[in-house]
């Protein structure tokens, strides 16, 4: 078998000094895999979402067309890119080593984030306030449950910033903490990517 | 928001009162005897001997993967026996409560448990077995066995490891729990809707179910994590993917399987707790709620999960049939590609799990077609095993034995698989005991799996064998105890008796149900044998040689046994597939570095224990609705989560000297010995 040589005088048996992996691209990669079971907890409440929103769902309330507004949807969308673009501003600072750049980009980013919660509470105070609240059908919980998981996910980004913005002046870009602001870049960037596609299916497919 | 819940409710204590303590019940009151008894012992031990210090050091705060492996294997062990005891009661009430005359003890009408506890019984034993029990140990074992078999020093996460050991244990805790302080589930491992939902299940059961699962599956979802970036990201030099024992290849199968499919079991249990504490309408019986959209997110996960079992179970087969048949495994690259052929498809059959739940005979057919299509990969596998057995030098250690019985448990299990892929078979046979004896079938394959795994690296672990004189009995009473019981379920199936029947109306079945209950006794008998064999190893501690068999094959049999805790003094240059049996044929085996250099290893950490500890009281406050108790608990472990990603963790280095000393005097650097406080690195020395 090409795999069974026979050993030879360049032969080696053990290998000094070995370096093995880099630990910020194993934790990238593991970073990765947890976005990979995100991302199927979104998949999850997409499919009931997907089965909720129809009439039989809605038992008698409303469906989609009649509570969705995607003009304020739009803004909400505007925050969130906002949000990520602003991050990846600080990224940009961050290859610079500037660290007043970054903690400028996250700071901006928060608040954007901030806006985009401020309208999803609104939105969902809002049909609470209608008597449309999330025990009232299948269809409001499957709605309301994936909207707030999303906004859950926004809220934890958020603490994960905070905590950021404390650890760059403390640690200064040690390993980890880089290891950590990537890994805050691609989460974020996912987040956006889950906001796009609830916009899309929820907001534009379901007004119709 | 929150719903209303029946019966008394207090800020202070939530749902909890005193009757909830179920001192009245005879059964529970002995088990929590017997319970605290051995807590006592084990305990009063432990300060006698002054441990506690040597517990918390070396094993509670370890972040060592063959220590985690250890205790998750405990962990196993121990929730196996709680559910073979729930599956004695069971036995033991269908052996007594058969027709309308049967005499009825302890306030049951017949036999001696009322419905609703039997209900608890089963659901418990479901449960404990797959999720607490046959999870647990292998996962146990792929923690042990992978990092040296790919010739890494550890796990790529060596913290988020203990994390999710501890997160696995808390869910077992809570399981346990439910014994002594309130109730447990009584709708059935796999939850039945809407038998769950609030009005129908209004006490504390469900929820500890509920929370118990979801917490041990954050668990395993973090070790899937962990362990495909350690297969992928930590193998030793020379080990292209080609190189990568099959073990390895099924962890690595399983876990994408793991990490793909617990998140949906994730969802699907938080949005019945929405249903349970938010009043939302996802799966009740009004109101839009949709039962089937339960049934199929529930086996979207389900069968998968099987096949997690399964799967490294077959990894284990292909370890241990060549090193005893002295051949290389026939096949290895159809055995991989039929590794990820079986973890592929295992995503497309779900349904068959309700072919009679009224889907159309199209949906059905395409169904059955798929699971039928397990069977050829499955196929390929039991005959790469044959033709590696083929010619061999057998020897029938209990590993192998183990694995060879495996092999028919394999046969009559995915037989019977076949037989309820067909649709038109499964109207009949469904939701009877032919559908438990089939799956018995598969997960003790599975457990057979798992004990010649054990036995088989004991020795490489501790640096002693396990027993074979008790080792063979306890094999061939459990063996034979298998037989019996699900002999007799088969038939039992095919005289149309359903499952998790508490009172046994025809008194025909009496028979078979004795015969089940004579085997039962024999497992008893193998229980025995276990622990003697337990006993009589711990007692003689027999030393073994780095290879204790004389014929393994992979990379972890070249290093010591006991294996030191940094694995690999230097790490080994791999130079083929089998590489220990490629280093006997050419006479170089017993070859040492030459130089020792010194190891980089992390520090050991209470985080992981202390966040385990917090998830159990935040499943706690859950389950009895103590609101403060889960607010602080979950605000405290972000805390600790926030505080230990302050800590600049570098680790520690020993010396080459130390590593020198310690070659030489192995048991000095064995897992069981205590280790000296060691200093942390310095910022500039870490550089
Ligand atoms: C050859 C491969 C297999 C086939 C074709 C197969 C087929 C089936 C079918 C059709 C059912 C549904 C029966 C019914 O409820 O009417 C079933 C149930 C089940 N199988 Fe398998 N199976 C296979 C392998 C496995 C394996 C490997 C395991 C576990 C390690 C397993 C565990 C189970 C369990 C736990 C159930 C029943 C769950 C329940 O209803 O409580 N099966 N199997
Ligand atoms: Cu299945």
């Amino acid at each position: 078998m090409a795999t069974q040589a026979a050993p030879g005088a360049g032969t080696r048996l053990f290998h000094p000094h070995f370096e093995g992996h880099d630990q910020i691209s194993a934790r990238t990669l593991g970073f990765w895999l947890y976005m990979l079971s995100d991302a199927l907890l979104f998949t999850g409440l997409f499919l009931a979402y997907a089965v909720l929103n129809n009439p039989m769902g809605a038992a008698g309330g409303p469906i989609a067309t009649q509570i969705v507004n995607p003009v304020e949807g739009m803004w909400q969308t505007y925050a969130v890119l906002g949000s990520v673009a602003a991050y990846s501003l600080a990224t940009v600072a961050l290859k610079k080593g500037s660290m007043v750049g970054v903690m400028a980009g996250i700071v901006i980013s928060i608040l954007l984030a901030l806006v985009f919660l401020g309208y999803e509470v609104h939105d969902l105070m809002g049909l609470m306030a209608q008597g449309h609240g999330p025990d009232s059908s299948g269809f409001l919980s499957a709605f309301f449950v994936l909207i707030a998981t999303h906004g859950l996910h926004m809220v934890f980004g958020i603490l994960w910033m905070i905590v950021m913005l404390v650890q760059i002046p403390t640690l200064g870009f040690s390993p980890n903490v880089v290891a950590r602001l990537l890994n805050l870049r691609m989460f974020w960037q996912f987040q956006a990517t889950v906001w796009v596609l609830v916009y899309v299916y929820v907001y534009m497919i379901g007004a119709f | 928001m929150q719903v209303a819940i029946q019966g008394p409710w207090s800020p202070l204590l939530g749902r909890l009162t005193l009757s909830a303590i179920p001192y009245t019940n005879p059964i529970l009151v002995g088990t929590f005897a017997v319970a605290a008894l051995i807590a006592l012992v084990v305990a009063g031990a432990v300060l006698y001997y002054k441990k506690l210090g040597y517990l918390w050091r070396e094993w509670l705060t370890t972040v060592d993967h063959k220590k985690i492996g250890v205790m998750y294997i405990i962990v196993g062990l121990v929730m196996f026996f709680r559910a073979f005891v729930d599956g004695l009661m069971m036995r033991t009430q269908q052996a007594m409560a058969i027709g309308p005359h049967s005499p009825g003890v302890l306030g049951a009408q017949h036999g001696y448990l009322p419905p609703f506890h039997f209900d608890q019984v089963y659901s418990a034993h479901g449960t404990i077995m797959i999720l607490f029990a046959a999870t647990p140990l292998l996962t146990g074992l792929t923690n042990v066995v992978v990092p040296l078999q790919i010739g890494a020093r550890d796990m790529a996460f060596p913290y988020m490891n203990a994390l999710s050991l501890w997160l696995t244990t808390a869910g077992a805790i809570l399981v346990m729990l439910s014994l002594f302080v309130g109730d447990f589930s009584s709708a059935g491992w796999v939850g039945l809707i809407p038998l769950t939902e609030l009005p129908y299940s209004p006490g504390v059961g469900v929820d500890y179910w509920m929370w118990a699962i979801q917490i041990s599956s954050i668990g395993t979802t973090l070790n899937a994590i962990n362990m495909i970036v350690t297969i992928i990201k930590m193998r030793a030099p020379g080990m292209g993917w080609f190189r990568v024992p099959v073990f390895t290849w099924t962890t690595l199968s399983t876990n994408i399987i793991g990490l793909t499919a617990f998140p949906i079991l994730g969802v699907v249990l938080a949005l019945l707790g929405a249903d349970r504490y938010l009043g939302t309408h996802f799966f009740t019986a009004g109101n839009g709620g949709n039962l089937m959209l339960y049934t199929n997110m529930f086996w979207i996960w389900g069968h998968p999960e099987v096949y997690f079992l399964v799967l490294p179970a077959f990894g284990i087969f292909s370890e241990i049939i060549p090193t005893f048949s002295e051949k290389p495994l026939f096949g290895y690259t159809t055995m991989v590609a039929a590794t990820f052929a079986i973890a592929g498809i295992s995503w497309a059959v779900w349904l068959h799990h309700f072919f009679t739940m009224g889907a159309g005979a199209d949906v059905n057919g395409f169904f059955s077609i798929a699971t039928m299509l397990v069977g050829i990969p499955t196929g390929v596998k039991v005959f790469n095993w044959m033709f590696t057995l083929y010619r061999g030098r057998l020897t029938f250690t209990t590993p192998m034995l183990w694995a060879l019985a495996g092999l028919f448990l394999l046969l009559v299990g995915g037989i019977t698989g076949m037989m309820l892929a067909i649709p038109a078979i499964n109207y009949t046979v469904h939701n009877s005991v032919f559908v438990i004896a089939h799956f018995h079938c598969m997960v003790l394959l599975v457990a057979a799996a798992i004990f010649a795994g054990v036995v088989y690296w004991f020795p490489k672990v501790f640096g002693f064998q396990l027993d074979e004189k008790n080792g063979l009995m306890f094999f061939w009473s459990f063996i034979t105890a298998t037989a019996i019981v699900f002999t007799a379920m088969f038939a039992l199936g095919f005289q149309g008796e359903t499952r998790r029947l508490d009172y046994i109306f025809n008194p025909a079945w009496r028979p078979m149900l004795w015969t089940e209950e004579a085997g039962m006794m024999l497992y008893l008998v193998s229980i025995f044998y276990f622990l003697r064999m337990l006993y009589v190893s711990l007692r003689d501690r027999v030393p073994v040689a780095s290879d204790p068999w004389g014929t393994a094959r992979t990379l972890e049999f070249l290093t010591h046994s006991p294996v030191p805790f940094y694995n690999f003094a230097v790490t080994p240059q791999v130079n083929a597939r089998d590489e220990l049996a490629w280093r006997r044929e050419h006479g170089l085996d017993k070859a040492q570095p030459e130089a020792f250099e010194p190891i980089h290893m992390p520090s050991n950490t209470g985080v992981p224990i202390i966040i385990g500890m917090l998830s159990l009281t935040l499943g706690f406050g859950l389950i009895w609705r103590i609101w403060w108790m889960a607010g602080f608990s979950l605000l405290a472990i972000i805390i600790a989560v926030i505080i230990r990603s302050f800590d600049k963790n570098l680790g520690y280095e020993l010396k080459p000297e130390e590593v020198a000393a310690m070659e030489r005097n192995l048991a000095t650097a064995s897992i069981i010995a205590e280790q000296p406080a060691r200093t942390p690195l310095t910022e500039a020395e870490a550089h």
